[in-house]
């Protein structure tokens, strides 16, 4: 994001942001470069590398079972680079429709899928998706039928959760790279279903 | 939080701008340098008072918590981050002066 | 049980196993805590043994939270954790707890 210019207004928060940060190198505790290193790595976590892991599970009958016993080992397995992850993933079926929220705060894949979206983090999505998941699914433009069983995943302590949704009709002959592509990130947080 | 009653779910989302991505990543490089925990930042964010849970935006919480937790480690003082403070909007405002004179 | 994750902190022995029937505890101390508010109180059934992790209430305080405490996910029916849950009576949340949280239901 471009510096504004001189009249950018500058917050109490980014004040603090500011001097901490020049606190803390000065101490040597960050560098700049790790700073700036740190946050191009973030930028790169984009929700495509989930995707690519939905999509080689839809292809691969094994790879799919490594992936719902262990979704951290089945992320490595394809060389995706994920510190500290301990990831539960979640199989979307005919009977099944899971969804996931951290009442307690915002936890979510980050390392894999990149910094979640504002309303996820939100109070309206944090306090209702637990109480009326099939209330919050509809305003987010998915509607679940009752013969559909609704399992949420409340993320309190270390696991991290991916919802592996179920492959669409239409797709048949597919390969993995154009698969990946109709993966959204709503549809890995349960949010979204994807569609040919 | 969960369980309680709380408005419609708008699907906001917004492109972080580069403070925000800033305090993120020096939540991640303190913690994976073992200098602070995640439960730390998350218990101080849940001690903030109501008004201010219900008010900063996220990152303004964040980086709120991120201070009191260093500052409770004993890696900065608040005397230290008073003075950096002076000095950082001191040089803010005087970038900031109009060139019209 | 074996757990989902291994991890290799000095840790306390899982007490529950797949399927049994748990209460969560109905009290609210002071302190950094990972179990809902919502879920206090209310029974239901282990899924999983994901793994022994640090006291996460441990670590708020700059303690280390070990010995590492087994994480379990529990499956709860909406209809019984909300009175008025309007979905079917299949629907459920799952939920991470620590087992000082858990009795046996």
């Amino acid at each position: 994001m471009k510096d504004q210019g001189r009249y950018q207004p500058f917050t109490y928060y980014q004040l603090m942001e500011t001097s901490l940060r020049e606190l803390l190198v000065e101490k040597g505790i960050v560098t700049d470069a790790q700073v700036n290193a740190e946050v191009a790595a973030m930028r790169g976590r984009t929700p495509e590398r989930g995707s690519k892991v939905v999509a080689k599970a839809w292809v691969d009958g094994e790879y799919r079972k490594r992936l719902l016993a262990n979704g951290t080992k089945a992320c490595q397995e394809l060389g995706l680079e994920i510190p500290g992850l301990n990831l539960v993933v979640v199989e979307n079926t005919p009977q099944v429709h899971n969804a996931i929220v951290c009442t307690l705060c915002s936890c979510y894949p980050r390392v894999l899928l990149g910094i979640p979206p504002d309303w996820y983090k939100s109070r309206n999505y944090r306090s209702r998706m637990v109480r009326e998941p099939r209330a919050v699914l509809a305003e987010l433009g998915l509607s679940i039928p009752d013969t559909v069983q609704i399992r949420v995943h409340d993320s309190t302590a270390d696991m991290r959760y991916l919802v592996l949704p179920m492959r669409p009709k239409g797709t048949e002959g597919w390969d993995e790279a154009r698969l990946a592509r109709i993966v959204s990130r709503d549809s890995m947080i349960g949010v979204a279903v994807p569609s040919a | 939080m969960g369980g309680l009653p709380a408005g419609k779910v708008e699907p906001t989302e917004h492109d972080y701008p580069e403070w925000e991505r800033r305090v993120d990543a020096m939540v991640q490089l303190l913690r994976l340098g073992g200098k602070i925990t995640v439960d730390e930042v998350r218990k101080n964010i849940e001690a903030l008072p109501p008004e201010a849970y219900d008010n900063l935006s996220y990152y303004e919480k964040w980086i709120s918590s991120l201070t009191q937790t260093l500052i409770q480690r004993g890696i900065i003082s608040t005397a230290e981050l008073g003075r950096k403070m002076q000095e950082v909007e001191m040089r803010v405002q005087n970038r900031a002066a109009p060139v019209r004179d | 049980m074996q757990p989902q994750f291994a991890t290799d902190y000095p840790a306390l022995a899982p007490s529950f196993s797949v399927g049994d029937r748990v209460r969560v505890r109905a009290t609210a101390p002071l302190g950094h805590i990972r179990t809902p508010f919502y879920i206090r109180g209310h029974v239901g059934e282990i899924e999983r043994l994901c793994g022994s992790f640090p006291n996460p209430e441990e670590l708020a305080q700059m303690r280390n939270g070990l010995p590492a405490i087994p994480l379990y996910r529990v499956r709860f029916r909406q209809k019984e954790v909300w009175p008025d849950y309007k979905g079917p009576a299949t629907d459920v949340v799952e939920i991470e707890i620590f087992q000082h949280w858990l009795e046996r239901a």
